[in-house]
């Protein structure tokens, strides 16, 4: 073992290849212990692949995933059942299992890794859901939830274990005002409260970069650029401010590649 | 616009035998994955009775409905040939021997791949499609033992019974029509039936039937809904192929069956 | 409460199947409840069996006293063997008693029919009928009904 303890979370030389392709190569990524950490990047650039990476879902084809001291590819397959009760992930959807009502579906990985006596659960569930700020909905079925709602139950059912490190998928897609608010709070407070490490995929610039404590920004299968928000605002490399920045036109271009314009108007079309 | 080539085209169908192979193999590995293995049936006995239920119960109407009018409609069409002989008293045995030998394990075959086998493929894709089977492995539970194990067995356990269900009120249906309302003797009815259908011949076969039709049509249904692209549109694909796959399996191992079975004459 | 309506729900079916396979069995394929230990064997051969088949009946006064198990061909005498398994109860046929093959109705089905002789002896296990009459053959029916009229006529 030979992980640095400053760190939650490390990916050394991972290679992960859909078929022939390469998604990462060769990537580096250390995520800092009781940190907020935000992966961005534009679209289709692995993001959520890196999060399956460290959640132990995928199988790097090269490198090592460290997560919480244990190198996770080589774990067996009970040591990585037990592995599982220190990760917590809040996946974009929220992903409840529609055929529980709230107290059920939190305290599910509660009755899964552990055999806490029924008035425990109950506890701890009332404790989790406090916490969200749901406790009232208890009793609710997720289909006569809101979506922000679902993402918050969801959140209540990830830290039922007291885990140390929760995995954010895209939290902010499609959420008003209100509840991203509620969400961004959430996701400090709870690592502030609990100590625990925050990774938070997201490609929403303004909203990661205002919690995180760190960042990543990948592309091309690999690392653009790592910092404080504000070195990666004050970047040199072209790709990275075109992201940072919003740019339309640029590394990645505006206009899908085609024949010269000239040549279209006036030739056959 | 390209226009396709021959060799294009026989790439394409070399490149789709290859897929249905790898598709085979990749079901059949799901298949063992989810039966053995240790596990067992995740979620424990609680589960496959809930399966049970959905799977099975609520099925029942659309077979009970069907099989009585299949049996009235067979009672009626055969007692209008059969009077053609003189032989009315045969239309006992021959509604009995249809149903047991064929309509009754093939026909709640199809109607159970159209009813319960498309739900189980969109209830499986829909969780995939909003992570739920994402969410099931990281809390470290195998999604093929919590979630597809239960509905298998739910499935090799329901259609058998449904068969069985469908052949006595189909034989009732057809009784119903030929004596009450047709005139057939009530006795000769029976007692032709009795005597020309055989437990182990007829009875039996049609439950081996039944049971591997179950088989087929359950793998079919939840490999489809695993399978499927994490989409609305990838799940409605899925549902249409869940019911056309398993009506030609279906059919096609009836033939097959039926031939091993009674094709010794 | 909900899942009390499931338990019962799962439970009637399962029963509901059960019953299906317990009335399939015995009413509708007449399997009955007599083990096959009460019947003794019977063998009689026939110059024709024509329509007779495995698990016909076997009647006495028109009373099913048991069924056909077996039909081959005798290479030696090159006629039909059919083996009858009867009820033990039914101990007491004469061994002079006659097997005739025949129809139950016009068009129907055919069976075998006992009737008794007059002799002492007793018919036993493994035992053979003598007296047989065959098949009634539509054929040779007609063909002989044909040949009466025509030598009616001619006389």
């Amino acid at each position: 073992m030979s992980a640095d303890n400053a760190y939650a979370i490390e990916l050394k030389g991972v290679t992960f290849k859909r078929g022939t392709r390469s998604i990462f190569n060769n990537v580096d990524i250390q995520i800092p212990k009781g940190k907020v950490t935000g992966i961005m990047g534009p679209s289709g650039s692995g993001k959520t692949t890196l999060l399956r990476l460290m959640g132990a879902q995928l199988r790097p084809s090269h490198g090592e995933v460290w997560v919480n001291g244990q190198n996770l590819p080589n774990l067996s397959r009970s040591d990585l059942f037990d592995a599982r009760k220190q990760m917590g992930v809040l996946f974009q959807s929220g992903a409840l299992f529609t055929d529980l009502d709230v107290f059920e579906n939190v305290a599910f990985p509660l009755r899964v890794h552990t055999e806490l006596p029924e008035e425990m659960i109950r506890d701890i569930v009332l404790l989790k859901l406090q916490a969200v700020g749901l406790r009232g909905a208890i009793e609710l079925m997720p289909d006569e939830l809101s979506g922000g709602m679902k993402r918050r139950v969801a959140l209540a059912r990830a830290i039922a274990l007291d885990p140390q490190v929760l995995m954010y998928d895209e939290p902010f897609v499609g959420q008003d005002p209100i509840a991203m608010g509620v969400l961004v709070r959430l996701i400090r407070l709870l690592n502030d409260a609990l100590g625990i490490t925050s990774v938070v995929v997201s490609h929403d610039l303004a909203e990661t970069a205002s919690i995180a404590d760190y960042l990543y920004v990948v592309g091309d299968g690999q690392v653009l650029g790592q910092g404080s928000p504000q070195d990666l605002m004050n970047s040199d490399n072209p790709r990275l401010r075109q992201f940072m920045t919003g740019d339309p036109d640029g590394p990645v271009p505006f206009h899908y590649p085609a024949p010269d314009y000239r040549e279209d108007l006036l030739g056959k079309r | 616009m390209r226009r396709k080539s021959l060799l294009d085209r026989v790439a394409l169908l070399g490149h789709g035998a290859i897929e249905i192979v790898t598709i085979l193999g990749r079901s059949g590995l799901f298949l063992v994955h989810a039966l053995l293995g240790r596990g067992g049936i995740g979620g424990g006995f609680q589960l496959l009775i809930k399966q049970l239920y959905s799977v099975g119960v609520l099925s029942l109407a659309i077979i009970v409905v069907s099989g009585i009018f299949i049996g009235m409609v067979l009672s009626l069409q055969g007692f209008n040939i059969l009077t053609k002989y003189g032989s009315e008293q045969a239309v006992g045995q021959m509604v009995a021997l249809t149903l047991l030998r064929e309509l009754g394990p093939v026909v709640t075959a199809l109607l159970f791949a159209g009813r319960a086998g498309s739900a189980l493929t969109a209830e499986i894709g829909n969780m995939k499609s909003t992570e739920q089977l994402s969410s099931l492995e990281m809390i470290g539970v195998d999604p093929l033992k919590y979630i597809v194990a239960p509905r298998l067995w739910a499935g090799f356990i329901s259609l058998p019974l449904l068969s069985l269900i469908f052949n006595v009120v189909g034989i009732w249906g057809g009784s119903w029509v030929a004596i009450d309302w047709l005139g057939v003797y009530e006795g000769s009815f029976w007692a032709n039936m009795q005597n020309s259908v055989s437990f182990t011949d007829d009875v039996a076969n049609g439950v081996i039937k039944s049971i591997v039709f179950a088989f087929v049509v359950s793998w079919i249904a939840v490999f489809q809904g695993y399978d499927c692209e994490p989409t609305s549109e990838g799940i409605s694909r899925a549902t249409t192929k869940t019911v056309v796959y398993s009506s030609l399996a279906v059919l096609g191992l009836d033939f097959i069956l039926t031939a091993l079975m009674f094709g010794d004459f | 409460m909900q899942n009390r309506t499931i338990e019962t729900g799962v439970g009637l079916f399962l029963l509901a199947g059960m019953l299906a396979l317990l009335l399939l069995a015995l009413r509708v394929s007449g399997l009955s409840a007599t083990p096959t230990n009460d019947t003794y064997k019977l063998y009689a051969y026939f110059d024709n069996i024509a329509g007779l088949t495995v698990r016909a009946k076997v009647s006495m006064a028109g009373v099913t006293i048991g069924k056909v198990t077996a039909i081959d061909l005798d290479r030696e005498t090159f006629t039909g063997k059919v083996t009858m398994e009867v009820q033990k109860s039914v101990n007491n046929l004469p061994s002079d008693s006659t097997a005739s093959i025949l129809t139950a109705g016009l068009l129907g089905e055919k069976y075998v029919g006992i009737s008794v002789g007059g002799d002492q002896a007793l018919l036993k296990e493994g035992g053979t009928i003598h007296d047989t009459q065959s098949s009634l053959v539509l054929e040779d029916l007609i063909g002989k009904f044909l040949l009466n009229t025509v030598s009616k006529d001619a006389k």
